[in-house]
């Protein structure tokens, strides 16, 4: 098969929020016209600070939030036209394991039946088999078979990651979006689950929409990267070329906050100032303005929104990507 | 010289119907005026519990055990009461917790709340008091301080509202100050303005800061010694270069090498198999055994001594072969 298994074009989601007293309605614009690809067996990171609409992007490919527009295609079907029983199709397909470890499991529920739950809606085995075939699953995840019998207040962080990771592959799906699925665990704990990710997506051939915001992370599960900010993609690329060749001054930014253990790979630490615009209230011209220390900055950034263009192999949203400069060492 | 701060023997205990469990357990540690020392370890290793304990805020019904000692320019903690502690608590020994959302009160105002930091160590005017809270706000980093002043918790981004509890943190005054994850809750652009806040900070009023951390990455370049904390003991403690060029206990070794990184190998990480152990069953001998790959015949039945493993490096190991400091 060639192509690519997932392709979304300029999605948008903005949710309206609740007028005040003393204030009008406004909108938050979380995703404001995202387009990326994912092809079998690969995996796409996005990366991005808090806020920047990471999870509200991962949640609108899967229709899990509805689209305002855009396009998703998924293994050549159009996912937003699709009609119920169409979308009841696609979801055994496309899973996601969520961000939050403690509150995305349902606490009554036992870890068998939580696992088993997609198995069984999707009738994928005669109901005598599914005992064994959560048990399989959870021995896939690094789980005890005795596992399926307990709570998920029994476990810990990293243990909770894997059910939910053992419940998304129950139906076998071919796409999982992957949102932030370790940073809330140790780091033992997190190279553990990382692992376990890279060695389904190696015997079950999955693709992976991993969100995350650590690129040390990202660095040892991502074959490209797409960098968010503020709704939209400011730079896409190869793994090694947005890691090594970062185009986009947030990309940079990213890359120095990351913590680094080593003394002798000491970078300069970029510290940006502020915050992000408010997401009511989106400014003219590059989102990312206020905060940027790019040397060729000037008054066409505040004016006039940068389109996601290609610079070399990259995709590049910012207006003065072609002047290289040198950050420091 | 005396060191500001020394914690001898720290135990903290928690009753159960089945038996006491000790989460910290046995804590001795050293901090000189000025330090920055880092606590590193994993969740439930007892970072949290040894902060509270030198406060003496552990939370009921545990307690601080008999035997323990937390002595602050001389004085025993321990001993203290009433107005003498609470010179301690937010006086010279300033803290900042995790979560800024469950610390401040969100029904009253930042201003209002620094105010009352101010005002709880020192008499003063109500001008002054006011005038001290911009102050601080403004030596914290917020823009517009006298306008951010009215504004309550839920207005500020998480980056800010941390910016406020570390300015209620330094309202005391404080020669130590304790900041327990003070970045956990917030990205990593804002984490890296908070750690470089803290630093700056620290080195215009000479005060000493114990960092706790769960990622030893946020230490590095950041503090002068590290403490790696394994199921409630220290087992391990050097200069911060020294650390991480070389790791003397396993469990740091492992630490280090299960870190994802942006230079070296991609792909599979060093993982250490499987989870920390829990504080009502501490394992024998050394607590890090059962996940040991390196374990030998001590390891399960003795506890390890203390022995000393490079320059200011110390660690608890039957594998090192130094002698006893
Ligand atoms: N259901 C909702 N209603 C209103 N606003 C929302 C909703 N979900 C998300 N938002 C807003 O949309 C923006 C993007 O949020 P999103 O959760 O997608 O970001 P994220 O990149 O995943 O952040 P994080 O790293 O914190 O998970 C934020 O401003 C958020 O407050
Ligand atoms: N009030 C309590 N009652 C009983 N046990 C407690 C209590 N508070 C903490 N503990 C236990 O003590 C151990 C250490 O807790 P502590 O909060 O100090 O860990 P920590 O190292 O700060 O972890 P984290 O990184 O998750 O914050 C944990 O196993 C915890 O379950
Ligand atoms: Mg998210
Ligand atoms: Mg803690």
């Amino acid at each position: 098969m060639s192509g690519p298994l997932l392709e979304v074009a300029d999605l948008v989601k903005h949710f309206p929020q609740g007028h005040g007293l003393f204030r009008p309605g406004r909108t938050v614009h979380a995703v404001n016209g995202v387009s990326l690809t994912v092809a079998p067996k690969e995996t796409l990171a996005l990366v991005g600070e808090s806020g920047s609409g990471k999870t509200t992007a991962g949640r609108a490919v899967l229709r899990l939030v509805e689209p305002d527009a855009g396009t998703v295609r998924f293994d050549g079907v159009d996912v937003l036209a699709a009609d119920r029983r169409a979308m009841k199709a696609l979801r055994r397909r496309m899973q996601i394991v969520f961000q939050d470890p403690y509150g995305s499991l349902d606490p009554r529920m036992t870890v068998g039946a939580s696992v088993a739950e997609g198995i069984e809606i999707h009738r994928l085995a005669p109901k005598p088999e599914i005992r064994a075939r959560v048990e399989r699953l959870l021995g896939e995840v690094g789980l005890e078979p005795a596992a399926a019998d307990k709570y998920p207040h029994q476990f810990s962080g990293g243990q909770r990651q894997r059910i939910g990771i053992a419940r998304a592959l129950g139906v076998d799906p071919a796409f999982v979006v992957l949102d932030e699925p370790v940073s809330a665990l140790d780091v033992s704990v997190q190279a553990q689950v990382l692992n376990l990710l890279l060695d389904l997506q190696r015997d079950r051939g999955l693709s992976y929409l991993f969100i995350a915001h650590d690129l040390a992370v990202v660095r040892q599960v991502a074959h490209r990267i797409a960098v968010m900010y503020y709704g939209r993609i400011v730079e896409q690329g190869g793994r090694d070329e947005v890691l090594e060749r970062p185009r986009h001054p947030y990309t940079r930014a990213l890359l120095s906050a990351v913590p680094e253990p080593d003394p002798a790979a000491q970078r300069v630490r970029i510290v940006l100032p502020g915050d992000p615009p408010s997401p009511t209230s989106p400014p003219p011209g590059c989102p990312f303005a206020s905060r940027c220390f790019h040397p060729a900055r000037d008054g066409r950034c505040a004016a006039e929104r940068p389109e996601l263009r290609p610079v070399g192999p990259s995709l590049v949203a910012c207006h003065h990507a072609e002047s290289t400069w040198e950050t420091p060492r | 010289m005396t060191p500001l701060l020394t914690v001898d023997n720290l135990r903290v205990t928690f009753p159960r119907a089945a038996g006491p469990s000790t989460p910290v357990d046995g804590v001795s540690f050293a901090i000189d005026r000025g330090e920055r020392v880092a606590l590193v370890g994993e969740s439930g290793s007892g970072k949290s519990l040894t902060c509270l304990a030198l406060l003496r805020l552990i939370p009921n019904p545990g307690v601080i055990a008999p035997g323990s000692s937390i002595r602050l320019d001389g004085t025993e903690v321990l001993s203290l009461e009433g107005e003498a502690l609470r010179a301690i608590r937010g006086g010279r020994i300033g803290l900042v917790f995790q979560d800024p959302m469950t610390s401040l009160n969100p029904v009253l105002t930042v201003g209002y709340q620094v105010r009352e930091a101010v005002t709880a160590h020192r008499n003063m005017s109500r001008a002054e008091a006011r005038d001290r809270t911009i102050a601080l706000l403004d030596e914290v980093g917020i823009p517009d301080p006298a306008e951010r002043a009215d504004a309550y918790p839920h207005q500020l981004s998480g980056g800010l509202r941390q910016r406020v509890m570390i300015a209620i943190a330094l309202a005391g005054e404080p020669d130590l100050l304790v900041a327990d994850e003070p970045t956990t809750a917030l990205d990593v652009t804002i984490q890296a303005q908070i750690l470089e806040l803290l630093d700056r900070i620290r080195a215009r009023r000479n005060m000493a800061v114990l960092l706790i951390t769960h990622d030893l990455g946020v230490v590095a370049g950041r503090t002068d010694r590290v403490m790696v904390m394994y199921a409630g003991q220290i087992i391990e403690t050097a200069p911060t270069a020294r650390l991480f060029a070389a790791p003397a206990h396993p469990y740091t070794q492992a630490l280090l090498q299960s870190m994802p990184r942006l230079t070296g190998p991609v792909g599979r990480l060093v993982s250490i198999g499987g989870s920390v152990p829990d504080p009502t069953a501490w394992p024998t001998g050394c607590r890090f055994h059962p996940r040991c790959d390196r374990r030998i015949t001590p390891c399960a039945g003795e506890v390890p001594p203390w022995r000393a493993a490079g320059p200011g490096q110390e660690a608890r190991c039957w594998l090192i072969e130094g002698v006893a400091p």
